[in-house]
C-alpha cells in the first residue's frame, strides 16, 4: 500500500433543504472530489469562489460534516469507521484553523485557557513548569511575545494576534496536518505575510497544510500544489507554478485574470469579458460541465457530459477537467 | 483656470470619540485635496481611520464621536467653481440636501444597506423623489439609465434585495449612488466581501463612472492591489494621520515612507520570483494613546532618536507628493533624544 497521509476518494456532500412549502431541495456542496496528500510534508491550496464547496470539503476532512458518498481516509483508515479513541488520535494529528478569529474564542476565558486545556487533554507536559515552557515556546514560534498575550482576554487582542494564537495552539500539538480554512481573510495585510511565513516554516519542520483561500496571490506565494474548485467539483489541479502561470481550464483562467496586478503600470486592458458574471444566475445540470453556462469556449459536448480529468500540459504536472484537452474533442483537431 | 480648484479640500480634520478613559483620536489631523475627475484612494490597515474619515466628510459620525476640528471645503458647482461649502459646518437639513445629489456614499458591506422589504426600483425612486421630484416616466428613465450604467437590466428593478447575488447588490448600490450624478462618490471597501471575478466587474464599473460620467471617487480599501489597479492618486494612512500621499505610480514605483515600503513589500504578487515577504512586526497602536513623536516609530525599522521625540512634519517632495517622516525633513536634528 502506498504511503499516504490523507486520501479523499470520490467524496460527495449533500445538504437537504426541507422547506415548509418547497418540498425537498438538495444542494450538492461537494461533488465527486478525489485527491491524496502524501506523507512527506506538502502544502496543498484549494481555491475557488464563494459557494464552490471548499469550506464544506475542509469540514468533511476534519470529520465535522457527514459525507453523502465516498470516503475520507486518514492513514488508510476510513473516518466513518472511527471510534472514540481513533478520534482522539486524529484530533491530535490533524488540526484546524478557522476563518473567523473573532468567533473561535470563548470571550469569558483568558487566552491561556485555550492553550492549557490542550496540554491537559493531550497530556503534552508532565508538570506545570514544563507546560508553561511549552506554551511560551509555541507563542514565540508564531512571533508573539508571551507577556503580550498570556493573561489577556480575547477582546484585548487583534484579529492577527488571535489567528497566531490559533497557530501557536497548532504548533504545540506538532500535528501532521493543518486544515486552514480562509485563515487570513480577516487579518490585516501587514500580518498576512507573517501568517503565510509561519505555514512555510511549519512545512519545513514536517507539518503538511491544506490551505483554503479565494486569494490566488497568497496561494501562489505558498507554492506546492493547487486544486481549483467550481460548484462543488474540482476542475483543475496540479503544480502551483504550472497552474497559476499557465491555467488550462477556462474557469481557472477567469479567476487568474481577475486578480488585481499590484503594479499600476500593468492594469487590466480590455473591458470585462461577458462571461464573468455572478454564478447564481445559472442553473446547473447534473449531466454537464459545471462551468458550461459561463464558458467562452463551450462546445456541444460540454452541455451533455461531464468532462473527466485529462493531462493538460506536456510535463504531466497539471490535470484539467475540460473537454478542450480531450483528444477526441480538442478544437484544433476537428 | 477654474478647474484648478480641487473638488474637496480637507484641512486638519480631527475626529475623536470620547470615552470615560479619554479621547480616542481616530482621525487626528488629516489634510487631503481631491481633484475633479480622479479616483482618490485611501489605504491603510484596519483601525487607521480611513472609514472614519469618510464618515466624517459625510457627517455620519454619531456621538460619542464628534468632529473636533477641521474644514472640508466642497466645491460641487461646476458653473461656479469658486463657491464652496464647508461640510463640517452645514446643519442637518443642508447636509441632507447635499447627500445623494452632490455627494453620495457606497458604504462598507453595502449589500446589507438595501432595505430588504422594498423592491430595488422603489428604493431608488425614493432617492430621486426626495431631491428632484418629477413625473413617473422621467424617474423610471433615470433608474433604467443608472442600472444600465452598472451593467444590470432594467427588469431587475422589480426584484427584492434577497433575490440578487452579492455582486449584483453591490452594483445596485453603485447605481443608486450615481442616480443623481453627484460630483463626488465615496466608496468604502466596496469589493471586500466579493469574489475576485465579481470584484473585477465592480472595479471596472467604478472606473467607468470616472471615464464616462466624469465622477470623482474617493475609494477606501485595505487591499493595495486594488488601489494599484484602480486609483489615480492615493494616501496611505496610519494611526489617524496620512503618512504618504502621491500618484499611484509614485507610491508603487518608488515608495518613500518606511511604512509604505513595508506595506507594499508585505503583499504577495501573482507570478514572478518567490521571495520571502516582509511583515510589519509589532501591534497597531491604540487610538487612546498614540505613540509620541512619529506614530509609526515603535514598528519602524529605520527609526532614529528624533522619531520618538518630535512629531514629524509633512514634507512636500515634488509636485504634490507628501511624506510625513523625519528622514525627509532637512531641518531636523535626527539624533536629538526625547526631552
Amino acid at each position: 500500500m502506498k504511503d499516504v497521509l490523507l486520501t479523499v476518494d470520490r467524496l460527495s456532500v449533500v445538504f437537504r433543504d426541507t422547506g415548509l412549502f418547497q418540498g425537498n431541495k438538495t444542494t450538492v456542496a461537494v461533488d465527486d472530489v478525489s485527491f491524496e496528500i502524501p506523507s512527506e510534508p506538502t502544502l496543498v491550496t484549494i481555491v475557488g469562489e464563494s459557494g464552490s464547496g471548499k469550506s464544506t470539503l475542509a469540514r468533511t476532512i476534519l470529520g465535522l460534516q457527514q459525507a453523502a458518498s465516498g470516503t475520507v481516509c486518514y492513514r488508510n483508515r476510513d473516518l466513518a469507521g472511527f471510534r472514540r479513541a481513533d478520534w482522539h488520535a486524529f484530533r491530535r494529528e490533524v488540526q484546524p484553523v478557522f476563518q473567523d478569529p473573532y468567533a473561535t474564542y470563548n470571550p469569558f476565558y483568558r487566552i491561556d485557557r485555550v492553550l492549557k486545556v490542550l496540554v491537559r487533554k493531550f497530556a503534552l507536559a508532565s508538570n506545570d513548569s514544563d507546560a508553561e515552557a511549552l506554551i511560551e515556546d509555541a507563542l514565540r514560534a508564531v512571533d508573539l511575545r508571551p507577556q503580550d498575550v498570556l493573561g489577556r482576554y480575547p477582546h484585548q487582542l487583534s484579529g492577527g494576534e488571535r489567528q497566531r494564537v490559533m497557530l501557536a495552539r497548532v504548533y504545540m500539538m506538532k500535528p501532521k496536518l493543518i486544515v486552514a480554512d480562509e485563515p487570513i481573510s480577516m487579518i490585516d495585510a501587514a500580518l498576512r505575510a507573517l501568517f503565510l511565513n509561519i505555514l512555510l516554516d511549519f512545512r519545513d519542520q514536517g507539518i503538511s497544510s491544506i490551505f483554503i483561500t479565494h486569494n490566488l496571490a497568497t496561494a501562489y506565494y505558498l507554492g506546492g500544489r493547487i486544486m481549483v474548485m467550481c460548484r462543488g467539483r474540482m476542475i483543475e489541479h496540479g503544480d502551483m507554478d504550472q497552474v497559476v502561470l499557465h491555467p488550462s481550464h477556462p474557469y481557472t483562467q477567469l479567476l487568474i485574470d481577475s486578480v488585481p496586478s499590484h503594479n499600476p503600470h500593468h492594469r487590466w486592458q480590455e473591458e470585462r469579458s461577458e462571461y464573468a458574471v455572478d454564478a447564481s444566475e445559472f442553473v446547473f445540470s447534473e449531466q454537464a460541465c459545471v462551468f458550461e453556462a459561463r464558458c467562452p469556449h463551450a462546445m456541444d459536448i460540454c452541455h451533455h457530459q461531464r468532462p473527466p480529468f485529462v493531462t493538460a500540459d506536456t510535463k504531466a504536472s497539471q490535470q484539467s477537467a475540460c473537454f478542450l484537452y480531450h483528444d477526441a474533442y480538442r478544437p484544433d483537431q476537428a | 483656470m477654474a478647474d484648478a480648484r480641487p473638488l474637496l479640500t480637507i484641512e486638519d480634520m480631527r475626529i475623536h470619540y470620547d470615552s470615560v478613559r479619554g479621547s480616542y483620536k481616530v482621525v487626528d489631523g488629516v489634510d487631503i485635496e481631491v481633484h475633479r475627475n480622479e479616483i482618490f484612494g485611501l489605504a491603510g490597515e484596519s483601525g487607521c481611520g480611513k472609514s472614519t474619515l469618510v464618515e466624517g466628510i459625510l457627517r455620519l459620525i454619531e456621538p460619542p464621536g464628534h468632529i473636533r476640528s477641521g474644514t472640508a471645503l466642497f466645491r460641487p458647482f461646476p458653473e461656479d467653481p469658486e463657491r464652496s461649502l464647508d461640510l463640517v459646518q452645514l446643519d442637518y437639513h443642508a447636509m441632507r440636501e447635499i447627500r445623494w445629489k452632490h455627494l453620495s456614499y457606497i458604504p462598507q458591506g453595502s449589500m446589507n444597506s438595501l432595505n430588504p422589504v422594498m423592491r430595488i426600483r422603489d428604493q431608488m425612486t425614493d432617492v430621486v423623489m426626495h431631491h428632484e421630484p418629477g413625473g413617473q416616466d422621467e424617474v423610471s428613465r433615470n433608474i433604467a439609465a443608472a442600472l444600465e450604467m452598472v451593467g444590470l437590466p432594467e427588469s431587475l428593478g422589480v426584484l427584492y434585495p434577497h433575490e440578487l447575488s452579492g455582486g449584483m447588490k453591490q452594483r445596485v448600490c453603485i447605481a443608486m449612488a450615481m442616480l443623481l450624478q453627484p460630483a463626488l462618490v465615496m466608496a468604502d471597501e466596496p469589493t471586500t466581501a466579493l469574489d475576485v471575478n465579481v470584484q473585477r466587474a465592480v472595479l471596472e464599473t467604478i472606473a467607468h463612472l470616472r471615464d464616462q460620467m466624469g465622477a470623482t471617487v474617493i475609494f477606501v480599501s485595505h487591499d493595495l492591489a486594488v488601489h494599484a489597479e484602480l486609483v489615480d492618486r492615493m494616501a496611505i494612512m496610519y494611526a489617524g494621520v496620512v503618512m504618504e500621499l502621491g500618484t499611484v505610480y509614485e507610491i508603487f514605483d518608488n515608495p518613500q515612507h518606511p511604512y509604505t515600503k513595508r506595506l507594499i513589500h508585505s503583499i504577495p504578487a501573482l507570478g514572478g520570483p518567490r521571495e520571502r515577504l516582509d511583515s510589519i512586526p509589532g501591534m497597531a497602536p491604540s487610538p487612546l494613546a498614540w505613540p509620541p513623536g512619529c506614530r509609526f516609530h515603535p514598528r519602524c525599522p529605520d527609526a532614529v532618536p528624533a522619531c520618538s521625540a518630535v512629531t514629524p512634519r509633512t514634507i512636500e517632495l515634488d509636485s504634490g507628493r507628501k511624506v510625513t517622516c523625519h528622514l525627509f525633513d532637512p531641518d531636523i536634528d535626527l539624533e536629538q533624544s526625547p526631552a
